[in-house]
């Protein structure tokens, strides 16, 4: 029933995201209230929404283009476009700030070469500045997708960059995983 | 984080009593402890409305900004709808403010035991858990809870036998502080853009899909299982006549012991500041405090020292409550940079929808900029409050207040660091003053 996707630009939703799409509908009491989960669904699988993914979920919630698209563009956490393998967003607003984000902002910006906003030649980092992202007793701190790293000196920034060029992603002081 | 640190072990344990603590996030540990006592009292004999009843009589004030009677808001749901929604708001975006992810990391169950005592009261069958999507961590921590619950019979159908269904679904924002304002949660969830809708009607008569719909705050919710076990008269022993029970403060800034305390509302600033935080940091100062999250008006380092830390005494004093995100300010932080950082904060987060906010908030956030680039005139500082006064109380929902709040209040209590930028410059054309068209 449920074909994989693919997209002009070689992009394909497994069966299971596509199977988790048509549970998330059926589970929502209508189906464009489903819209959100599911474009995390899309979100968690590619990174981005494509083209091709917006056109499914027209298809599969009953909704038009214009719908899906007003809220892939308003929440600033779906993305509509192929993002740096690494995006890291580094909370400015105000404990942080005082904490001392502005010198951290600083240093990696030198460090990667980049300023706020940029992305590496190379496709690796991609840094943004972020509002509260609700760790402002533990600031300043940042975040790579859902792993928040909390108290982040320039040392500790440099020690996260290194780290991501091997490909490793550092425990982070969210994880929860083996703790539990 | 090193929890110990960051999570208070001073004064009540209504909400706090597994803060810091390895497992208490687990249903074992939460039955161990007397978890679901609550839900079992309910659902054996109590009405939805005696329950509403007695959480009036607590007095329990809603802990996401408003604090508006929790028991109250339950009331107005019409009798006899047929469809009602409820919402718990874990938006948690207003700077300053990191409580609600203490409770539903450390103690998932309290919450939702809370939930569902709740959706009980106003007759929901469904509630949402709405999650902003930052706490992607947080998220699958609750999803986990909620399976445990539904294995254990206290949610679904016909919970703990009673006859009594509920669904709970988490939903993960994706980042728009908007969303955490009643009516932008509820946009969203129905898979709008979270943009606020305009109050009459308000949630409670026709919310979500336009049916009855409450939203409560997860320490609102949270604190409704130790109600329900303890009574009224035992929560209002905590507190003051018109700040009941206990709550929780979120503090950041450069103090010994940043971090999350529950203590009884009505202590004495002071008492928390030197006793609890520890004081300030070493080689700080104390400035200023934004006692609330960073919406609600500033205070200097002496106004704040004479204040109780209630709805009443912040409120006489110029301030407010707020959601308890309490943000101290050292003598060495530039007030007006922070006040940019402020402005830009609420002028990204506008939703646009209503003039006063989309080009206020720009205006507001330009204004500081040119101030901190040496170029303002003593006319920009009237006309920061020219704009404020535009801005204030004429916009579909609150966030325009509240980039008004600490707009007004920086510029009244640290005026003397405003002025200190402007320079004395000639007149230039009154065309050319405004900072027009400058897009950041
Ligand atoms: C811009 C804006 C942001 C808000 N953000 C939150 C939030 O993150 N969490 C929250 O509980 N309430 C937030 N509120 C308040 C909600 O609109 C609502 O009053 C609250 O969730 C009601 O819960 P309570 O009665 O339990 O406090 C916000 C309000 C505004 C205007
Ligand atoms: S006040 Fe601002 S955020 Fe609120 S509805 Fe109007 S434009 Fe949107
Ligand atoms: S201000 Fe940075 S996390 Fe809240």
């Amino acid at each position: 029933m449920t074909q994989p996707m693919e997209d002009t630009a070689g992009f394909a939703l497994s069966p299971g995201a596509l199977a988790r799409i048509d549970a998330l509908a059926a589970r929502y009491p209508t189906k464009a209230s489903a819209l959100m989960p599911c474009l995390w669904v899309i979100m968690d699988e590619l990174g981005w929404v494509p083209p091709s993914a917006i056109d499914l979920l027209v298809e599969k919630l009953s909704v038009t283009h214009a719908r899906v698209n007003e809220v892939l563009t308003f929440y600033t956490m779906f993305r509509e476009t192929p993002q740096a393998k690494y995006t890291l967003q580094v909370c400015h607003n105000i404990s942080c700030h005082i904490m001392g984000s502005k010198p951290l902002i600083a240093h990696m910006e030198q460090k990667l070469g980049i300023k706020l906003g940029g992305r590496t030649s190379d496709g690796l980092f991609q840094i943004e500045g972020a509002e509260c992202l609700g760790a402002c007793g533990m600031g300043p701190c940042l975040q790579l997708g859902r792993h928040l790293y909390e108290n982040v000196t320039p040392a500790r920034a440099d020690a996260l960059l290194d780290s991501l060029r091997k490909g490793i992603v550092p425990r982070a002081d969210t994880d929860r995983e083996g703790v539990d | 984080m090193n929890p110990n640190d960051v999570a208070g072990q001073a004064g009540p344990k209504i909400l706090s009593a597994r803060f810091g603590r390895k497992d208490g996030h687990r249903l074992p540990v939460y039955e161990q402890e007397g978890g679901y006592t609550a839900l079992r009292k309910v659902l054996g004999g109590m009405q939805p409305d005696e329950v509403t009843a007695l959480v009036k009589e607590s007095g329990l004030r809603g802990r996401g900004g408003a604090g508006f009677p929790t028991g109250t808001k339950w009331g107005f749901v019409p009798k006899g709808a047929e469809q009602v929604y409820f919402f718990v708001n874990a938006d948690e975006s207003e700077p300053g403010t990191f409580k609600d992810r203490f409770l539903l990391d450390y103690d998932p169950h309290q919450t939702i035991e809370g939930t569902i005592i709740s959706c009980f009261a106003v007759r929901a069958n469904l509630g949402f858990i709405y999650i902003r999507g930052e706490f992607g961590w947080l998220i699958d921590r609750v999803q986990k809870a909620v399976d445990e619950c539904y294995a254990a019979g206290y949610l679904g159908k016909n919970i703990l036998g009673s006859g009594y269904d509920l669904e709970m679904i988490v939903h993960k924002g994706a980042g728009a502080y908007i969303c955490g304002e009643e009516t932008g949660l509820i946009n969203s969830v129905e898979g709008r853009k979270g943009q606020p809708s305009i109050k009459p009607p308000f949630p409670a008569v026709s919310g979500f899909l336009k049916k009855p719909t409450i939203v409560n705050n997860v320490e609102s919710v949270a604190s409704v299982p130790w109600i329900i076990n303890n009574g009224a008269a035992a929560y209002r022993a905590y507190g003051t006549e018109k700040s009941p029970g206990s709550k929780l403060f979120s503090v950041s800034g450069p103090v010994k012991r940043p971090g999350v305390y529950e203590i009884p509302l009505g202590m004495p600033f002071r008492t928390f500041f030197e006793d609890i935080l520890g004081g300030m940091a070493d080689g700080e100062e104390l400035k200023a405090v934004i006692v609330g999250g960073s919406s609600v008006p500033v205070l200097p380092a002496d106004e704040i020292m004479a204040c109780n830390l209630d709805y009443e005494s912040l409120g006489s004093a110029g301030t407010m409550l707020g959601s308890g995100g309490m943000i101290v300010i050292p003598k060495r932080c530039d007030m007006v940079e922070l006040i940019q950082v402020l402005m830009h904060f609420y002028w990204d987060e506008s939703c646009g929808q209503c003039t006063p906010c989309r080009e206020g908030t720009g205006w507001l956030h330009r204004l500081v900029k040119k101030l901190r680039r040496g170029e303002g005139t003593a006319e920009d500082l009237e006309r920061l409050e020219h704009v404020c006064a535009g801005m204030a109380g004429l916009t579909i929902c609150p966030l325009s207040d509240a980039a008004v709040m600490p707009m007004r209040s920086f510029l009244d209590k640290f005026r003397g660091e405003f002025e200190a930028l402007i320079q004395d410059q000639a007149p230039v054309a009154a065309s050319s003053r405004w900072p027009r068209g400058e897009r950041e």
